[in-house]
């Protein structure tokens, strides 16, 4: 769906009244914003909120942000933040329970905030958003309170003009053009004297929201420019990702020396488990309150690279570092595929980004393919 | 009068044993039975004799002054009784109790080293049957020694 | 009995708290809703200790009288601690049942083997009561048990019961004894070999500690039996029985969804890998 003669175009001077009928909409707007020196997602009220003019810099354990000499509103890549913290939040108590006599009753926990849109959705972050709703969705039981959230939000796509250089996106098929799951795509034109988005509706309520937007339809020259732009970033990918046999291939190969070698980098610091926008395990905390009496279960992010994940019976399974990174990228790259049918990486890069030792998804699945059999503790493991 | 080299031959530690070496055996062989309670041999005893069980029970046990004997294994039939006679100093490193009415065939252990000695093929096809015996009774006392069903929360102190 | 917020506990009451060994209780509860519980034999629920926590615990059958679900518990920490101090009418929080069984309905038409090690026994009992009910269907009928010691052995009274019926072949053992106990010193594998079963038509069902599992498969294997015919129940750390939380992943197994019971040829290769 990435032509269509009903594609739109946005001036930036009218972009303020997306974000107004977004809020007449009821929704709470969250988009991306300059925080800490990085791009944050937070509220977003005004055009003037975004990052108007910044662009970033990426490298494997390094950020920064940089000025542009143009006014690009959305030119840059991703940032730590993934659209996880909203729909599969941090922390959430997910019920009360509550003495009753000599029983007790459990109160599952009412959610009322406002729904929330969420403007700049990268491609890849579509994928992941759809790998999660798999998860917590697609099978035997849903998380209720994941499809409330999901369902309530509302999607404004951006398609990237920037390729970060830690993205790998068009290796794994995830971009960087926005191809379904939204309610609108914007893809940005910056050019000296012009400053627009061409937009594609992607549901009713997207079409009903862009009735009190100013557009009119796009001409063939913009369209045109913008399948450029999204051309033009997918040749500039900072990785790149050969996943030909990928599952396959790290599961005969849990021996591995290279697990070792990473192993001897690896802080099991968790950075990359809280950045990555497909991570989801959580574990739950049950807790009492000594005023009242009552007792809460929470739940809250939790990381396979702990020593407490695996724990059983005294101990945990996987007490080295080496287990624990194994575990997470096979899980992220070969058994999540097994399990949900889909690779669980979208190629974001954030996590290369965000590795305080600059370790690289990419970079351990090549050293691995290159050396396909080797065994920890010499030979080839061929007899 | 029962044939014992039959009886060799059929049981289960020497099955599919080469008949020329199931006549050697049988004339160390002698029929024996042990009442409840009786010792087939005691720790420190010379080891001149091993068992073929036929039927019964028989407990491996190591004596201790304050807790009563522990029961290392039990050992039924179609299973051999004695290892040690094929070891020098030759002396028994446990006690060996019979818990039911047990019949076996007991060979004589000094018989059979000498023959052993002198034929070299008897010897390896004994040892093929021993060796295998040694390595289970190894793995099982390891698996025993381990203690899998431990509660892992008794050794934090978890009460109750 | 799965509440539409899936995490949300059903509050029920303990039936009865029956004692089984030093450390170790079973606990009826009560049918939520007063509706005889449904489940297969090899699924577990979530208990709930009110302000103290939640465990997975295997459900080891149905009371005779009123249809409520049987958990034996062994206190191994706060939880399971605080849930075997429950009394008879305490309210506990249950979820559940959850996970794969026993193949019960598949090895029909052929000989079973249970082998139990420790308190392996409790996910095993509803499935042997379940293969006796329908006895004709099954061609012979073992279980091996081994516990630690003789005053740790569970549900004496219905392993008598068992041994004492002329269809079904009970054999235990323990691995420390003293000169009190007349029974089997020695570790479960070694009844795999004395027990009566026609290895290429054997189904095996197996629970205990991952290290007695390895091993009484070894044991199987060398008897003949098939690597597609072997069930082991697996254990893994859960926080939530619903394929959410991540925790209990065996490889690409989720323990909770597509076990506890997994096929021995599944899971060959992630059971002789270290860390996994």
């Amino acid at each position: 769906m990435t032509e269509g003669t009903r594609d739109r175009l946005v001036e930036r001077g009218d972009l303020q009244a997306l974000l107004d009928a977004l809020r007449a909409g009821g929704y709470r707007v969250v988009g991306p914003t300059v925080r800490d020196g990085a791009i944050a997602y937070d509220s977003v009220e005004r055009v003037e909120d975004l990052p108007a003019g910044w662009t970033d810099r990426q490298e494997p354990g390094r950020y920064r942000l940089e000025r542009r000499d143009d006014g690009a509103l959305f030119g840059y890549a991703v940032g730590p933040h993934a659209w996880k913290k909203l729909l599969h939040p941090p922390v959430q108590r997910l019920w009360k329970a509550v003495r009753d006599g000599d029983s007790f009753r459990v109160e599952a926990e009412v959610e009322d905030d406002a729904p929330v849109a969420f403007l700049g959705v990268r491609a890849c972050e579509l994928h992941a958003i759809g790998i999660q709703d798999r998860v917590l969705m697609g099978d035997r039981y849903v998380d209720s309170g994941y499809r409330a959230r999901r369902e309530a939000a509302f999607i404004v796509a951006i398609e990237c003009g920037e390729a970060g250089g830690t993205c790998f996106c068009a290796s794994m098929g995830t971009g960087p053009g926005a191809e379904s799951g939204f309610d609108l795509a914007l893809t940005e034109l910056v050019a000296p004297g012009r400053h627009a988005f061409v937009v594609r509706v992607g549901s009713e309520r997207g079409a009903h929201i862009l009735e009190a937007v100013p557009h009119r339809e796009a001409s063939a020259d913009e369209r045109a420019a913008a399948q450029a732009v999204v051309a033009r970033t997918a040749s500039r990918m900072g990785r790149e990702l050969d996943t030909r046999g990928l599952p396959e291939l790290l599961l005969r190969n849990l021996d591995h020396p290279r697990w070792d070698e990473v192993a001897g980098r690896c802080l099991t610091c968790a950075n990359c488990t809280m950045v990555c926008p497909t991570c989801f395990c959580t574990s739950v905390a049950d807790g009492n309150d000594i005023a009242d009496g009552s007792a809460s279960r929470v739940r809250r992010w939790d990381s396979c690279f702990t020593m407490e994940f695996s724990h059983l019976h005294g101990g945990a399974v996987r007490t080295s570092a080496k287990a624990r990174y194994r575990q997470w990228m096979t899980h992220k790259l070969a058994t999540w595929v097994q399990q949900f049918g889909t690779s669980g990486c979208v190629g974001c890069g954030r996590c290369i980004t965000w590795c305080p030792v600059g370790i690289d998804i990419t970079e351990e699945a090549r050293a691995i393919r290159a050396t396909d059999g080797a065994k920890a503790g010499g030979g080839d493991g061929k007899s | 009068m029962e044939n014992l080299e039959q009886v060799v031959k059929e049981h289960a530690f020497f099955r599919g044993l080469d008949p020329r070496f199931v006549a050697l055996l049988g004339d160390c062989a002698a029929d024996v039975r042990f009442d409840a309670g009786a010792f087939l041999f005691r720790e420190g005893d010379p080891a001149n004799h091993f068992y073929l069980v036929r039927e019964g029970r028989v407990a491996l046990e190591m004596a201790s002054p304050h807790a009563g004997p522990h029961r290392i294994q039990t050992l039924g039939a179609g299973e051999i009784v004695g290892l040690s006679w094929f070891v020098a100093p030759y002396r028994w490193a446990y006690d060996a109790r019979a818990l039911e009415p047990t019949r076996a065939v007991a060979l004589d252990a000094l018989c059979l080293r000498g023959k052993l000695d002198e034929d070299p093929a008897l010897g390896y096809a004994v040892l093929q049957r021993f060796v295998p015996v040694l390595i289970e009774r190894l793995q099982a006392t390891r698996l025993q020694m381990i203690d899998v069903y431990a509660n892992p929360g008794a050794k934090k102190g978890a009460r109750r | 009995m799965i509440p539409a917020e899936a995490m949300v506990p059903t509050v029920t009451r303990v039936t009865s708290a029956r004692r089984e060994t030093a450390d170790t209780w079973t606990l009826e509860l009560e049918p939520p809703g007063g509706r005889k519980a449904a489940y297969r034999p090899g699924q577990f629920n979530m208990l709930y200790a009110f302000g103290v926590g939640e465990v997975p615990i295997s459900i080891s059958g149905t009371a005779r009288r009123g249809g409520g679900l049987l958990h034996t518990v062994r206190a191994a920490g706060p939880v399971s601690g605080a849930i075997t101090g429950l009394k008879r009418g305490a309210a506990l929080g249950v979820r559940g049942p959850y996970g794969t069984g026993w193949p019960l309905d598949e090895a029909a038409g052929g000989d079973v083997v249970l082998v139990a090690g420790g308190l392996g026994l409790a996910p095993l009992r509803p499935a042997l009561r379940a293969l006796l009910a329908g006895r004709e269907r099954y061609g012979r009928v073992a279980l091996l048990y081994g516990a630690r010691r003789p005053e740790e052995i569970l549900f004496r009274r219905e392993l008598e019961d068992w041994r004492r019926r002329l269809d079904v072949e009970v054999e235990v053992t323990v691995d420390h004894a003293g000169a009190d106990w007349h029974g089997e010193v020695g570790v479960v594998t070694a009844l795999v070999r004395r027990a009566g079963f026609d290895a290429a038509r054997t189904t095996a069902m197996i629970c205990g500690p991952e290290v007695m599992m390895r091993f009484t498969v070894a044991a199987l294997r060398q008897a003949g039996v098939d690597d597609a015919r072997m069930h082991l129940s697996m254990e893994r750390n859960m926080k939530c029985a619903l394929g959410h939380c991540g925790h209990c992943q065996f490889g690409a197994d989720f323990v909770c969804k597509e076990g506890p019971v997994l096929r021995y040829d599944r899971i060959r290769e992630r059971l002789a890998a270290r860390e996994i």
